[in-house]
C-alpha cells in the first residue's frame, strides 16, 4: 500500500520552542490513522503543515506526493480538512454554506447542485438543507462539516477532533459515518481524537504524539498486548494511552 | 476571488448594518439637499444664475452642514463599519480555517472583501449623486452642464477612493485585532484622531517651528500656515476636503486658504471672477488625490503583508 501522508524529520519552531520535533509519519492509501496525544502536543500544527498552511521549520512533507509547501492549491484541491470548532456563516441555509465551498472549490452549476444533494445524502442532513445553519445543533454542524469536505471530492481527509462536543449518539453516528466513508469512499483518513475506545473501535493504525514526538506508532495489532518493561500487559488503547502519560494509574489497575 | 467578491457583496447587501446606513445616508441627504436647495433658490431668485447653479447644490449648507461637509464626515464611518469585521469576524465565526483550506490563495480572501466593500460604496455614492441631481433639478431647476457633469463624476471617484482608505484602514485593523469590538473601536478612534485632532495637532506644531511673534509681520505668518497646512494634510480627512471643495467650486483656484493671500492677489482675484475651466481644477486636485489613492494602496499593502503572515492558529 502507498503512502498518502509521508513526513521525515518534521520540526516546527514557534517563537524559539520546539512544537513538533522530528516527526516521522505515514498515512498508507485507505486506512484510518488515529492521530493521538494530550492537549498541545502539536497535533494541530502539525495537520497545519500537511495543509500548507504553515510552513515547516525542518524535514520534508508529502501529501499525496506532493509538496504542501510549494504546491499548497493542489494539496487543498484534494485534501478535505475539517478543522477543530468548524465554522459556518450561521445566516446561510446548509445549501447555501455547501455553495459557497463548492465554488471556491471552482464547481459551480448543476455539477455544484448535484454535489450537494449527494453529500447532504450521504451525512443524513436531506432533510436539513434549507434551513439555516443557526439553528443547527453540534452535530448537524459536524456532519455539515463533513459534507463540505466531500463536495470536492477528496483522497484523503484531516479530520481535527470531530466528536469534539457531541452527545453519546451523535460520536456513535459520526464514527459510524467515518468507517462508512472510508469503506465506500475509498478514503483515507487521519482522525485526530481525545476518544481511545472509539479509535480503536475504527483506526487501523494509531500514532500517539507527545511534546511533538511521536512516542507509539502502529497497528492496533501491533501496540496491543505490548508488554511494558515493568511487564505488564496493555490490553487496550487506553492502557497504552495511559501508560507513556500517566503511567502509574494503568499499571496498578493491571 | 471573484466567488469570495459575490458572497461579500450579497452579504453587505442583505445585512441589517448596511441597511441602518443605507437609510441614515438617504434621509440625511435628501434633508440637506431639499434645504440647500431652497436656500439656493432664494439666494438666486431675481438675479440670472451662475454657471455652477448645480454644483452649489453640494457645497451650499442648509440649516446644518453642506453634503459636501456630510460625506467628508461621514464617509469614514461608512468605511469602517463595512471592514472593521472583516477577517476578525471570520475568525471568531471559525470560518477562516475552513476558508484557507479551500484552493484559494489567501490574499484573494482580503481582496474579494476590498473589492466587495468598494463596490458597494461605488453604487452608494452612484444612486446619492443621481438623487440629488433629481432633487436639484426639481428644486433649482438649474441644467448642468457637461462641465460640472464631469465634475461630479471625478468628485465620485475622489469620494470613492476617500471611503476606500478608509475601508482598508478597518481591514488592516481587523487583521491585527482578534476581537471585533477593539478592531471597531481602533477604527473610529483613528478616524476622530484625524478628523478632529490634526487641526489643533497641526497649530500646534507650527507654532513650535514657526512662531509668529506679531501678527502683522505677514513673512511670519505666511510661514508659521504654511507649516499648519503641510502638517495638517497627513490627515485623509483634510487631503479628501481641499480636493472635493476645489473640485465642486470653479471660482477657487487655489486649495490655500483665502486668507492666505496677499492684498494683490485678492484683489485680482475679485476682478477676474471667472471659472477655473475643469482641467486646471484638476491640476491643482492631482496631488491631493494621489496622496489619498497612495495612501489606500499602503493600507491595503498592509493589510495583505499582516494576512500572508499571520499564523491562523485559531487557539
Amino acid at each position: 500500500m502507498s503512502a498518502v501522508i509521508h513526513t521525515q524529520g518534521l520540526e516546527k519552531t514557534y517563537a524559539g520552542k520546539k512544537v513538533v520535533l522530528e516527526l516521522d509519519l505515514e498515512v498508507r492509501q485507505g486506512e484510518i490513522f488515529g492521530f493521538l496525544g494530550p492537549n498541545g502536543a502539536g497535533k494541530t500544527t502539525t495537520i497545519l503543515m500537511l495543509l500548507g498552511l504553515t510552513e515547516p521549520s525542518n524535514g520534508t512533507v508529502r501529501v499525496l506526493d506532493m509538496d504542501p509547501a510549494r504546491n499548497p492549491l493542489e494539496v487543498k484541491r484534494q485534501v478535505g480538512y475539517l478543522p477543530e470548532n468548524m465554522g459556518f456563516y450561521p445566516d446561510l441555509t446548509a445549501r447555501q454554506n455547501l455553495r459557497y465551498v463548492a465554488e471556491l472549490n471552482g464547481i459551480y452549476g448543476n455539477e455544484a447542485d448535484r454535489r450537494i444533494h449527494d453529500t447532504l445524502n450521504q451525512v443524513g442532513l436531506e432533510d436539513a438543507g434549507d434551513r439555516h445553519v443557526q439553528g443547527f445543533s453540534r452535530g448537524m454542524q459536524q456532519r455539515l462539516g463533513i459534507a463540505e469536505l466531500l463536495l470536492k471530492d477528496p483522497g484523503l481527509i484531516i479530520l481535527d477532533e470531530p466528536t469534539l462536543g457531541l452527545d453519546p449518539d451523535g460520536i456513535r453516528g459520526m464514527i459510524e459515518l467515518i468507517r462508512q466513508l472510508r469503506d465506500e469512499r475509498g478514503l483515507s483518513v487521519l482522525l485526530s481524537s481525545h476518544l481511545l475506545h472509539q479509535v480503536q473501535q475504527i483506526c487501523d493504525r494509531v500514532g500517539i504524539l507527545n511534546e511533538g514526538t511521536m512516542v507509539a506508532c502502529g497497528s492496533m495489532n501491533e501496540l496491543i498486548n505490548q508488554k511494558t518493561a515493568e511487564g505488564a500487559r496493555l490490553e487496550s488503547l487506553e492502557d497504552i494511552y495511559m501508560h507513556y502519560f500517566h503511567s502509574a494509574p494503568a499499571a496498578r489497575r493491571l | 476571488m471573484w466567488t469570495i467578491f459575490r458572497k461579500e457583496l450579497a452579504d453587505h447587501f442583505s445585512s441589517s448594518r448596511f441597511l441602518i446606513m443605507l437609510c441614515l445616508i438617504a434621509m440625511v441627504t435628501l434633508i440637506i439637499t431639499y434645504m440647500a436647495g431652497i436656500n439656493l433658490r432664494e439666494e438666486l431668485s431675481g438675479g440670472s444664475k451662475p454657471g455652477s447653479a448645480f454644483l452649489m447644490l453640494f457645497t451650499t449648507s442648509g440649516r446644518f452642514f453642506s453634503l459636501s461637509q456630510f460625506i467628508t464626515f461621514f464617509g469614514p464611518l461608512l468605511g469602517i463599519i463595512m471592514g472593521f469585521d472583516a477577517i476578525n469576524g471570520e475568525r471568531s465565526k471559525g470560518t477562516l480555517p475552513k476558508l484557507l483550506s479551500q484552493p484559494i490563495y489567501r490574499d484573494a480572501i482580503i481582496n474579494g472583501k476590498f473589492l466587495a466593500g468598494v463596490a458597494v460604496i461605488a453604487i452608494l455614492f452612484t444612486s446619492l449623486i443621481l438623487l440629488i441631481a433629481g432633487l436639484g433639478l426639481l428644486t433649482v431647476g438649474a441644467i448642468p452642464g457637461i462641465n460640472e457633469v464631469a465634475r461630479l463624476i471625478i468628485y465620485l471617484l475622489v469620494s470613492i477612493a476617500y471611503v476606500a482608505f478608509w475601508l482598508g484602514l478597518s481591514i488592516v485593523f481587523s487583521i491585527l485585532f482578534r476581537s471585533v469590538a477593539t478592531s471597531a473601536l481602533a477604527g473610529v478612534a483613528l478616524w476622530i484622531f484625524l478628523a478632529f485632532f490634526t487641526g489643533f495637532c497641526s497649530s500646534l506644531i507650527a507654532d513650535a517651528v514657526a512662531p509668529v511673534d506679531n501678527q502683522k509681520n505677514t513673512q511670519q505668518v505666511i510661514a508659521n500656515r504654511e507649516v499648519k497646512h503641510k502638517i495638517s494634510l497627513i490627515s485623509p480627512v483634510n487631503l479628501y476636503t481641499d480636493a472635493t471643495s476645489t473640485l465642486l467650486n470653479p471660482y477657487r483656484k487655489t486649495s490655500k486658504s483665502f486668507a492666505l493671500l496677499g492684498p494683490m492677489e485678492r484683489i485680482s482675484m475679485n476682478r477676474f471672477q471667472n471659472p477655473l475651466p475643469l482641467g486646471q481644477s484638476l491640476l491643482v486636485v492631482v496631488p491631493y488625490l494621489t496622496t489619498l489613492l497612495s495612501l489606500t494602496v499602503i493600507c491595503f499593502g498592509a493589510a495583505y503583508i499582516c494576512f500572508l503572515r499571520q499564523e491562523i492558529r485559531s487557539t
